[in-house]
């Protein structure tokens, strides 16, 4: 028996894991949905044949996505996460007896049922008492909500199938609209690397600028991901990352966390030359 | 039983038969199943080129049916519910210039709203009938031009007895339909035939809960574009005849300007979706009505949009209302309907129908996705956090009533000078002067130019409008007669 998963990372280029069992399939009315048992990545999340998360480096994505925003304003209290199915961004996020509120809007139901019972490693904080589980379209619901939250969360697919609309310009309008007056939005920013990846960062990038004072990007190191360089977008109407950075106080909370540290934090936001230039052009 | 004949698509089956043939073609087209154009065919598909064939024998002729297409023309009407129903390959525009030419000869009156697409105007031109203009209701609030009031129309029909035909827009472009068996009736009383632009009302045909259509009122002629809500390839179009209408006078009629090279793409697009509409259509504008409903719903909580709907039925001159249509009037949000439509797409990556001064329309189809209306919706709600100002900064015109001095074909033909607009006022204009979309003439061949439409023109281009219809591309020169007519 040799069973692989493939996917390709560019029209030329394929990454592929050595497949133990495929645990779950099913199609929802957004995608299809399976799970994997895999031999080097432990369980992993595929939606429409994409990896979205998997067992071994989803501390990555998560801490990096969760972590950033908390350490610059550690009063956040009220968090808006769009997407985010898995459940990792909230499993991060309840780590922080300080955050009353966590509201999370996925659309796709689907995910968070077979996540539940297949991946509790993400999912397992769902039920924490502060979140809400709202299941529906991310811009509907943004639409409708006026200077509400302290921080937003946009962990989101790809450009394209249902988290097209959470890259458009309506989106990240209607997010600044639904922040409070110091609000952070950090956004799933794609990746410099492969032309396709690089086009839907450098069309995040210029659609968000055009709204928020501050705006930056952040990387991290994600194995599972097209070329492994990954991005976040760091946008705020007020705090900037580096400078308003307390990294006592964060370190004084004393999280347990595998690889965000405040080095990191600060770190990530020092990028490439290649990267920088891609982002310049559009700004 | 019905159904099971719809199944058919005759001229679908003749081409997949001909390519399982593998005929050595030495016909046109010349390139030849694609080959002879290697970089059109990996543009367009092989599928689509080895589809692009000439009339032949086992395909029929478009100018002479006597087999496939006849056979697809049949199942048509039937589907329409129509006598009989011609495949046009040059557009909707083909159909109702052959509507137009098949009841009236030069001379001919016939009696049409003022609001018409050009097409018509265009077909008086070609064909010297006289409109006798019936002037459209106007919504007080909404300052668009409705549907004809029945007794306008019977004022005109007493004052022109001898008139040959009446035109009726079934719907307008907003979407709201005029009483349009009380005007058929009305107009069969008096010998004149019923001809019905549905240019924007395929769907009328198949979907429940929608406004009457043409045939099934009894009017005698419907030009139908398939292309737009019945899902077929642009410029494909139905031409239905009903009652005593004549086949082959229309026929006639539709070859004297009709392609003899009808393209196989467009006629195969039309076959296909007949069949689709026939089969699913119930369940196709049921989704779409859905759809329509709920933007227009979620539009307007967003607050100063108005996106309209059936309530402004007023039983004469809004006597039915589309639902499938998504009209919105921006003017409260201080934005004119083209600056919103111009923003959508510059900003948000958003195209939409049309927009004219106080309008947006969206064309909401079976192809639109949820998240898709939900970007619409956000994107109209930024606008109005980004861009909205003063409400009376739109300035809405009155549907301007117009002056016709001559017919639209004497003063296209007529001896005539050039003169910037500017100054054209009292002239009488020898072309066309329209926004496009929607194609509705703001001044048609014939008619007076006042002071009050070149500033309609002027405001119209200063918001963005695209204008179309003169000679002058820039439309900075009009066409007027050299005679100055009383």
């Amino acid at each position: 028996m040799n069973l692989w998963y493939t996917e390709n990372h560019s029209p030329n280029v394929r990454f592929s894991l050595e497949v133990e069992e495929h645990i779950y399939t099913g199609k929802s009315d957004f995608q299809k949905i399976d799970i994997l048992q895999t031999l080097e990545f432990g369980r992993i999340l595929t939606l429409d044949g994409l990896v979205m998360c998997t067992e071994k480096d989803e501390f990555i994505y998560h801490e990096m996505i969760t972590h950033v925003a908390l350490a610059t304003n550690p009063a956040i209290k009220k968090v808006l996460v769009i997407g985010a199915g898995d459940g990792g961004t909230i499993r991060e996020l309840t780590a922080y007896p300080t955050i009353e509120q966590i509201d999370m809007v996925e659309i796709d139901k689907m995910v968070v049922d077979v996540c539940r019972e297949f991946l509790p490693q993400t999912a397992s904080k769902l039920d924490d008492p502060r979140v809400n589980l709202y299941f529906e379209d991310g811009l509907k619901f943004v639409r409708r909500i006026e200077n509400d939250y302290d921080l937003i969360i946009v962990d989101s697919t790809d450009p394209f199938g249902p988290g097209e609309g959470l890259f458009t310009k309506e989106f990240y309008g209607n997010c600044y609209k639904a922040l409070k007056e110091d609000g952070i939005l950090v956004n799933q920013h794609e990746s410099p690397f492969y032309a396709e990846d690089a086009l839907g960062m450098r069309k995040a990038h210029q659609k968000i600028v055009g709204f928020f004072p501050v705006c930056k990007v952040y990387q991290f190191h994600m194995p599972t991901y097209p070329s492994g360089h990954w991005l976040f977008g760091f946008a705020s109407k007020k705090f900037d990352p580096i400078l308003d950075l307390d990294a006592t106080a964060w370190n004084d909370l004393d999280l347990k966390t595998r690889y965000y540290n405040t080095d990191i934090h600060v770190g990530s936001f020092a990028l490439p030359n290649y990267v920088k230039e891609q982002l310049k052009d559009v700004e | 039983m019905t159904n099971f004949l719809q199944q058919k698509v005759p001229i679908m089956e003749a081409l997949n038969q001909y390519k399982s043939m593998r005929v050595v073609p030495f016909d046109v087209p010349g390139h030849k199943r694609g080959r002879g154009n290697p970089e059109l065919a990996a543009f367009l598909g092989e599928q689509c080129l080895s589809m692009d064939v000439n009339s032949m024998k086992p395909l029929d002729n478009l100018c002479h049916p006597v087999s496939v297409i006849k056979e697809a023309e049949e199942l048509a009407a039937q589907a329409f519910n129509a006598k009989h129903a011609f495949f046009m390959v040059n557009g909707t525009t083909s159909a109702v210039q052959a509507m137009i030419m098949t009841a009236c000869k030069a001379g001919d009156k016939i009696i049409m709203p003022r609001n018409v697409h050009r097409s018509a105007i265009n077909a008086l031109i070609l064909s010297g009938a006289v409109p006798v203009y019936v002037n459209p209701g106007v919504h007080s609030e909404l300052g668009i031009a409705l549907g004809m009031a029945l007794k306008d129309v019977k004022e005109a029909i007493l004052e022109h007895k001898d008139a040959k035909a009446i035109l009726i827009n079934n719907p307008t472009y907003y979407g709201i339909c005029s009483d349009l068996q009380a005007l058929t009736d009305l107009a069969h009383q008096h010998d004149m035939l019923v001809l019905v632009d549905e240019a924007h009302g395929t769907h009328f045909y198949f979907g429940d809960n929608l406004p009457a259509s043409a045939m099934s009122v009894g009017a005698d002629m419907a030009s139908v574009s398939m292309h737009k809500s019945g899902g077929s390839l642009t410029q494909s179009s139905f031409l239905l005849i009903n009652n005593d209408v004549s086949e082959g006078y229309t026929r006639q009629i539709i070859n004297l300007t009709q392609t003899t090279s009808g393209s196989y793409l467009l006629l195969s697009s039309l076959d296909i979706s007949r069949r689709n509409l026939a089969l699913n259509g119930k369940e196709i504008f049921q989704k779409v009505a859905e759809m329509a409903y709920y933007t227009r719903t979620e539009i307007n909580k967003i607050g100063g949009y108005y996106a309209y709907s059936k309530e402004l039925i007023n039983g004469d001159t809004i006597f039915d209302f589309d639902v499938t249509k998504l009209s919105v009037d921006t003017r409260d949000i201080g934005l004119a309907g083209i600056e919103v439509y111009d923003i959508l797409r510059d900003e948000y990556d958003i195209q939409i129908e049309f927009g004219d001064i106080g309008n947006i329309l969206a064309y909401i189809s079976v192809g639109d996705r949820h998240l898709d209306l939900e970007r619409l919706v956000a994107a109209l709600a930024e606008i109005k956090r980004r861009y909205s100002q003063d409400k009376n900064s739109v300035f809405i015109h009155e549907y301007i009533r117009p002056q016709v001095a001559l017919t639209p074909q004497e003063a296209f033909y007529a001896p005539k000078q050039k003169l910037p607009i500017s100054e054209s006022a009292g002239y009488i204009s020898s072309e066309f002067v329209m926004c496009y979309p929607p194609g509705i003439p703001i001044l048609a061949p014939g008619e007076r130019i006042t002071e009050e439409i070149l500033d309609f023109i002027q405001y119209s281009k200063d918001k963005g409008c695209f204008l179309t219809g003169t000679e002058d591309s820039d439309i900075a020169n009009i066409n007027v007669l050299k005679e100055f007519v009383e």
